[in-house]
């Protein structure tokens, strides 16, 4: 498969807004860390020992059944932009983004299996799905595993388990991860408490592209922080725990929000609105931040819940490589400032403008109807 | 968005806190809340992890086994090594395999290869035991270490068994005792 095939191929497969609770949970992703015995790690390693460990590891990967048709490519022979539109996709790291010969990328047509090779480790394998689904991501990936360790050496101990550059990682290379879209906690400010609440029982909370990155879009992603120790199953079971914890809260602080400052969120959200309607020079961050809050109206009844698609497509599409991309041509901050906003605008008229009657009519039935088990949920 | 960061920052105790870690060390809980800034001085966001374990308790000190004192407490990027003269580093471990000594680990947080987890086992035990929540791994085997490990346990049984063929004088059991373990150590050998 080509690169033209990724970028004109539409919506994803994993950004396809089809996913168990897709409202509020973006993404499941779950990433292993591989090695193969004795060869050393690609930080330490020669450019000929990155170049020899890749013609063991490349053939391999590219001989799983479900990497048929795959996009498999050197880094090298990928430009900025290209490695950028992956970053933005979540389908290769920043860190990988930086390389050059030595380093490859292998990932299936859908866009759910994505395997660098010579990241960090010999291979970084990462299966994602969209709305929650751990559980899933994981049992592709765990096959993929599977499938490998029969042709490659795969470094392991018996009481250290799955050997990795960085000792973080020991154990069984696995980072399990959600990302989660909570705009009424961050409007309610419940948001730190509930940062804090994770962090307490050691889960790590970051921003939009992993460690160190900003929260853009009220979007957050929570992951395990240990490796070693536990079983891959119950690393991700005490994260899904959590995860349904979070997205109880959010559930309860939109319910509570709509209940008590209607308001201040009708006018949040029809302000959102109407800047991404009307501006003509927006940044990335400006629409991010206004179209979570698009993304929480569709939810509470606001805009028909077609809106969703066009806002979730947006959310990819406004980030600088796809906008570079589309715009055919090297831009400036301020030209692609001009283009992101004929590109919202555009897009947007998919979706019309707030109905507060409907979500009024909607509120007032759901109190006639599920009012009392709606408050049980609230009080679990 | 949430203007309401009424954490301040641990180290600088001015600004906001804005970067939030934690980590279970020891059964012990350890947090720590930074600024934006100080959180980059302190390398925090750097994606080794433990930068935490050595923020609060001098992580150099801990791990560093090598009568390099006073390095201890040059943490930090491209920090210690003085250059003066003879460095006792020269005394520190090489990993046989890739070349990686101590002293590599200590600048990029990374290990060289697999091996290094052997050459340097002493050391890392107690940074492991810092960082995880367990010290043994308890998750997937490979298929092959699982035969491996299969075989071992059949290999340590049949062991036992013609331990107590022979105190019990059964000649015959053992002999097709010891007949089995040979059949297995010449598995053992592909």
């Amino acid at each position: 498969m080509k690169f033209s095939g990724i970028i004109n191929g539409g919506a994803s497969g994993w950004s396809q807004n089809d996913g168990p609770q897709h409202d509020i949970v973006i993404s499941s992703r779950v990433r292993l860390a591989r090695n193969i015995q004795k060869f050393p790690f690609p930080g330490w390693a020669k450019k000929a020992d990155r170049v020899a460990t890749l013609e063991k590891t490349k053939p391999a990967v590219e001989a799983l059944p479900e990497m048929d048709d795959a996009f498999s490519e050197n880094l090298q022979d990928l430009n900025v932009l290209e490695k950028q539109v992956l970053v933005e996709r979540h389908l290769i790291s920043r860190e990988h983004a930086a390389k050059g010969v030595g380093s490859a990328v292998v990932m299936n047509r859908q866009q759910t299996l994505s395997i660098m090779l010579n990241e960090e480790d010999h291979l970084r394998m990462q299966a994602i799905r969209s709305g929650f689904r751990l559980r899933d991501a994981f049992a592709l990936l765990d096959k993929a595993d599977s499938a490998l360790e029969k042709a490659l050496d795969f470094a392991y101990d018996p009481r250290l388990g799955y050997l990795t550059a960085c000792p973080t990682n020991v154990g069984t290379g696995m980072r399990a991860s959600a990302m989660l879209h909570l705009p009424a906690l961050v409007l309610k400010e419940e948001i730190n408490k509930v940062i804090q609440a994770v962090n307490k029982i050691g889960l790590a909370v970051r921003g939009l592209y992993g460690e160190g990155t900003e929260a853009m879009g009220n979007l957050f992603q929570i992951s395990n922080q240990t490796t070693l120790g536990q079983k891959e199953e119950d690393i991700i079971g005490n994260l899904s725990k959590v995860v349904e914890k979070i997205i109880s809260h959010e559930r309860n602080a939109r319910e509570v929000l709509l209940e008590q400052k209607p308001a201040t969120l009708f006018d949040q959200i029809g302000r959102a609105y109407g800047i991404l309607t009307n501006a003509h020079s927006m940044t990335g961050k400006e629409a991010l931040n206004l179209l979570s809050l698009i993304r929480l109206g569709v939810d509470l009844g606001f805009f028909p819940t077609e809106c969703l698609q066009a806002v979730d497509e947006l959310c990819t599409e406004v980030q600088q490589a796809h906008l570079q991309k589309a715009g055919a041509q090297k831009l400036g901050a301020e030209e692609r400032d001009l283009l992101r906003a004929d590109v919202v605008r555009e897009k947007l008229k998919r979706c019309p403008s707030p109905d507060l009657a409907k979500v009024k009519a909607r509120r007032a039935a759901n109190e006639n109807g599920s009012g009392e088990s709606a408050a049980d949920d609230a009080g679990k | 968005m949430s203007e309401n960061l009424k954490i301040v920052c641990d180290n600088c105790k001015q600004k906001p806190a804005e970067v939030f870690y934690s980590q279970i060390a020891e059964g012990k809980l350890l947090k720590v809340n930074l600024c934006k800034e100080c959180s980059k001085e302190k390398g925090v966001e750097d994606p080794t992890g433990f930068a935490l374990a050595e923020l609060l308790q001098g992580m150099g000190e801990n791990v560093e086994v090598s009568p390099v004192t006073g390095a201890g407490k040059a943490a930090g990027v491209g920090g210690g090594s003085s250059g003066g003269g003879e460095r006792e580093e020269t005394t520190s471990l090489k990993c046989p395999v890739c070349g990686f000594a101590q002293s590599d680990f200590k600048k990029t947080g990374r290990l060289g290869c697999s091996e290094c987890y052997t050459t340097f086992a002493e050391n890392l035990a107690p940074l492991l035991k810092q960082m995880h929540k367990g010290t043994s791994h308890s998750g997937k085997v490979p298929a092959r270490q699982r035969r491996q490990q299969e075989m071992t346990g059949r290999m340590n049984l049949l062991r036992q068994d013609l331990v107590k063929a022979v105190r019990a004088e059964n000649y015959e059991d053992a002999a097709s005792l010891r007949d089995q373990i040979r059949l297995l150590e010449g598995q053992f050998d592909n």
